[in-house]
């Protein structure tokens, strides 16, 4: 095959990357360094307030200002476009209200967008926005998601005669048998706070339109540009061949930007009103006010535990409020869905009842952001875990050795309906338990506790949601479950490839160069990758879910393939020799066997496009080839395990990352170093979430959150080392083997940390179920405390 | 309309003469009347640092200084930091897969050039306090740790000729 060589594989190599070099120089491409003859800014008047009528609206000084080239009111916005819905058919019974760019009879969250307003730079079109006066008669807000269900709550959208968005559930097995049989049931309530991505670039767009054309042209900071064009298409009445979107370089992203925005289609409605470019970038004001959130959940839940640890069985009952509309296109029903339908993680649970409701609410919308539902499933279940462990007398490894899935069992399939095919549950955390010291810190701890330290060691082993084959499309949102590459032999042997699946900094372009060089054995320099841009690359479906490793590099795999297979019948015919005895390897077309007999990829390269006249007739002078790739299976699922001991300072409340571990195990790694990049940013993410970041709205939904003051993000002064240990389970069912790994590390720190937290706090008789742990609830807790227990039972 | 000012600076070292109003800030000034874009802007209330560059040698905060504030000075960004190639502290990053996006690393290579100048060895706990003003949202900041440990030892084995001012 192609990949055999002397040249040593790239696929499995630490290669260094290709994307560096420009963005280590300050040459990045970002929206906002994107200028265009004639552009104009774009600016918002934003609601002040929850929960309002709008009565009147007077834009008459905004126009008067000099500078400003265009106001756009509510009314006119509603005019120009198709208002949106973000139902996914497949959650059956779910409403919400349609969406319009700017808030037409009433404003329903902090920030929404009232009026727009364009004019020569982002200052005058800020003064502007001054100048807008709008009368609101306030309204009471809905915040509290409990609240927001009960009879005589005031309705957010009248005409849908509640605030509940959805309601779900299952019920597998036998579970009130099994709870009958217990030998303790444990209940608990966990409280997850609101959060927000926070890419360090904003939400950022540069509109253009053609009107005599009738084309439109998007660069947007975007994670999916094909399902831009496809939502503008549907949103400005344009068909789809006439818009292009470019996604250029993008500054992180984690779920945030696959979102229809509001504001971005108003400014693509100033662009075509005006016939010049707009842009709009938000700042960072905005972005915490109209950013999409994440993770708002109560989570109560009951666990069925025997004598021995085993978990029979459990109930859970999940709220989740996600702001006025379900997000579109996406819906904001999949996380509270996530949150239920991975609770059990990678444990033996037959019997598993659970229910959803997803309310609205007067706050942000809220949507999928990085590991979307597995950080808190993945908690809930670790710190039921450690309870039981505790309550039983069992280490905290001995009861997950007894309720981890085998893999003797596999194929497993959850109480819910999921198939696991291929893992390492006990494996990995083996290996986690011996990489991380684990003995040795129980004895550091019980040390500690002698001299008045109070450490912690916390668990986690999850499993991850990879690589969606199916998900969105089959509820009739228009996202792409496959994805594509075009590869393309150059005149000069070099390689093209345009890749459906985009880079918001995962690396991505580096690790395609190293398939596609092991597929056509070139080097990685020799290969250029380039996406993002709908008028050149192969229909895609961009990133999320973790799939771009495994869709992007089944597809390509597939079209370099295909261009082998042509490169073998043209060198074929040109060598004299069957196209099955020619192989590729270094660069260099030879007959097997017979070295001598060979030709470069520019030799066949200059035949085919060049000369291609001399060619037979049935030889079709093509170096090029676009494949498309749908994993076999619905998903494909990754795992892995945390291991993190913690310090907590009594007095403070502060927590210290003394040791954080981690093994993942995703299949066969294409970029080891970049598989361990993205395991460490989701880690850190994930202490993020766990300890500091909390979007907060006040009793009447005003954001108190406003800047990066009051909404802490990890820094680097508080992080800790992050030691990565990979374990290698190929998936029999995708090309290569891989698995996703992108949001692996945000899905397991939260459970690993709040278990080490709860470790540490055990002898005072402490256990939290809130997150963040800030050293408010630490501090307030321990004032609370029943009594001091030296060995941590009540 | 605001009245317009003169400003006279050196950027890179290179001498810049524009009008502009008293309320543009220094980083709007860099990226769009110098069109040097890699200064970036991710938070404009000067903590997340991604628009970090030397003035008169010193890091500052370009979002939370107007332009007219610097003039007469020297002002250095991350275009300056190299004449050709990288700079030891960007090929540092770049062996170290410091960087995800590139959208903080501007700044944060300008807070790592002010540090290793001040601290041509500081120890893993101090790169990690110098850094504390630079978020990082992607990697984590373990490997940019790493890099800023071996840029120090790079620089220390051989100084470049400095371009940055």
């Amino acid at each position: 095959m192609a990949t055999s060589g002397t040249r040593p594989r790239a696929v499995g190599r630490p290669v260094k990357r290709v994307e560096d070099g420009r963005l280590l120089a300050g040459q990045g491409r970002f929206v906002d360094d994107l200028h265009l003859p004639r552009m104009v800014h774009a600016a918002f008047v934003r609601s002040p307030h929850a929960h309002a009528r709008v009565r009147h609206v007077s834009v008459s000084r905004a126009l008067a200002l000099p500078g400003v080239v265009a106001v756009l009111t509510a009314d006119e916005a509603a005019r120009l476009c198709h208002p949106w819905r973000g139902i996914l058919t497949d959650y059956v019974g779910m409403k919400t209200a349609l969406q319009y760019p700017l808030a037409l009879d009433k404003v329903r969250y902090v920030g929404e967008p009232v009026v727009a307003v364009a004019a020569a730079d982002r200052y005058v079109a800020e003064d502007a926005c001054d100048l807008v006066e709008v009368e609101y008669e306030t309204l009471p807000a809905v915040v509290d998601p409990e609240a927001a269900m009960r009879p005589g709550t005031p309705l957010i959208h009248e005409e849908l005669g509640d605030n509940v968005i959805y309601r779900g559930g299952f019920d597998k097995g036998e579970v009130d048998q099994a709870f009958a049989r217990a030998h303790r049931v444990y209940r608990d309530r966990f409280v997850v706070g609101r959060q927000t991505c926070v890419a360090l670039e904003p939400r950022s767009l540069v509109a253009a339109y053609e009107p005599r054309e009738g084309s439109l042209s998007v660069w947007i900071s975007s994670q999916v540009p094909h399902m831009m064009q496809a939502i503008f298409a549907r949103i400005l009445g344009l068909p789809e061949q006439k818009i292009r979107v470019v996604a250029p370089d993008v500054g992180g992203s984690f779920g945030l930007k696959i979102h229809c925005y509001s504001d971005d289609v108003a400014a693509c409605l100033l662009a075509m009103r005006l016939g010049r470019p707009v842009k709009w970038i938000a700042d960072r004001l905005e972005s915490f006010a109209t950013d999409i959130h994440c993770r708002e959940h109560l989570v109560d839940v009951e666990a069925a535990v025997s004598a021995d640890g085993t978990v029979l069985g459990l109930r859970s009952r999940a709220i989740t409020g996600v702001g006025p509309w379900s997000c579109y296109p996406r819906s904001s029903v999949v996380e509270g869905n996530q949150v239920i339908r991975l609770l059990t993680g990678p444990y033996r649970i037959r019997n598993y009842k659970a229910e959803l409701n997803v309310v609205a609410q007067n706050k942000a919308l809220m949507s999928q952001y990085r590991a979307v539902g597995h950080p808190i499933a993945s908690m809930v279940m670790e710190s039921m875990l450690d309870r039981a462990a505790r309550d039983l007398q069992l280490d905290p490894v001995e009861i997950r050795r007894r309720n981890l899935v085998r893999r003797d069992e596999l194929p497993y399939t959850t109480a819910f309906g999921y198939v696991f095919e291929s893992g390492s549950y006990l494996e990995s955390l083996e290996l986690a338990l011996d990489k991380g010291g684990y003995a040795r810190w129980r004895e550091e701890q019980a040390r500690g506790r002698r001299e008045g330290r109070h450490l912690g060691i916390g668990l986690s082993c999850f499993i991850e949601l990879t690589a969606p084959g199916s998900f969105y499309g089959s509820g009739g949102a228009p996202i792409s479950a496959q994805d594509s590459a075009t590869v393309r032999v150059e005149p000069g042997g070099t390689v093209t490839a345009l890749i459906g699946v985009t880079n918001q900094g995962q690396g991505a372009h580096t690790a395609f160069a190293q398939i596609i060089a092991d597929q056509l054995g070139v080097s990685v320099e020799d290969v250029n990758v380039m996406s993002g841009d709908t008028a050149l690359v192969p229909y895609g479906g961009g990133t999320s879910g973790s799939r771009g490793a495994v869709l992007g590099a089944g597809a390509s795999i597939l079209a370099c393939r295909a261009v082998a297979e042509k490169v073998r019948r043209i060198a074929g015919h040109l060598l004299e020799a069957a196209p099955d005895d020619v192989e590729l390897r270094d660069g260099k077309v030879s007959v097997r066997g017979a070295p001598d007999r060979s030709l470069t990829l520019a030799d066949i390269g200059f035949r085919v496009y060049y000369q291609s006249d001399k060619l037979p007739r049935d030889l079709e002078p093509s170096l090029e080839a676009t494949a498309h790739y749908t994993p076999a299976r619905p998903i494909t699922w990754a795992n892995g395990v945390h291991m993190v001991v913690v310090e907590v300072d009594v007095e403070t409340g502060l927590v210290k990352i003394l040791r954080y571990v981690t093994v993942e195990d995703c299949g066969p790694m294409i970029n080891p170093a970049l598989v361990a990049e993205q395991v460490r940013g989701a880690v850190v993410q994930g202490i993020g979430s766990t300890l500091y970041e909390h979007v907060v709205y006040d009793a009447e939904g005003q954001l108190l959150t406003r800047t990066l003051m009051d909404y802490l993000v990890p820094g680097a002064a508080e992080m800790p080392d992050i030691e990565v240990h990979h374990l290698e389970t190929p998936s029999p069912f995708t090309l290569g083997g891989f698995k996703g790994i992108a949001e692996a590390g945000t899905a397991g720190a939260p459970g690993a940390i709040l278990n080490a937290v709860n470790d540490a706090l055990a002898p005072f008789g402490v256990r939290l179920t809130r997150q963040p742990i800030t050293p408010d609830l630490i501090r307030s807790a321990l004032r609370q405390a029943p009594a001091l227990n030296r060995d941590g039972r009540r | 309309m605001a009245e317009r000012h003169v400003v006279r600076l050196t950027v890179n070292g290179e001498s810049v003469e524009r009008l502009v109003e008293p309320r543009k800030t220094l980083a709007d000034f860099l990226r769009q009347d110098v069109e040097l874009t890699g200064t970036h802007l991710g938070c404009e209330h000067g903590v997340c640092g991604a628009c970090t560059v030397l003035l008169d040698g010193d890091p500052v905060r370009s979002c939370l200084l107007f332009a007219v504030q610097a003039d007469g000075a020297r002002v250095g960004t991350v275009e300056g930091l190299a004449h050709d190639g990288l700079h030891p502290i960007q090929e540092a990053f770049h062996d170290h897969f410091a960087l995800q996006c590139g959208y903080c690393t501007p700044g944060m290579l300008m807070t790592v050039h002010d540090l290793l100048q001040r601290s041509p060895s500081p120890t893993r706990e101090e790169i990690r306090k110098a850094l504390a003003g630079n978020i990082c949202r992607c990697t984590g900041y373990h490997a940019i740790v790493d890099a800023v440990e071996a840029a120090a030892a790079r620089l220390r084995a051989a100084p470049p000729r400095e371009a940055a001012r």
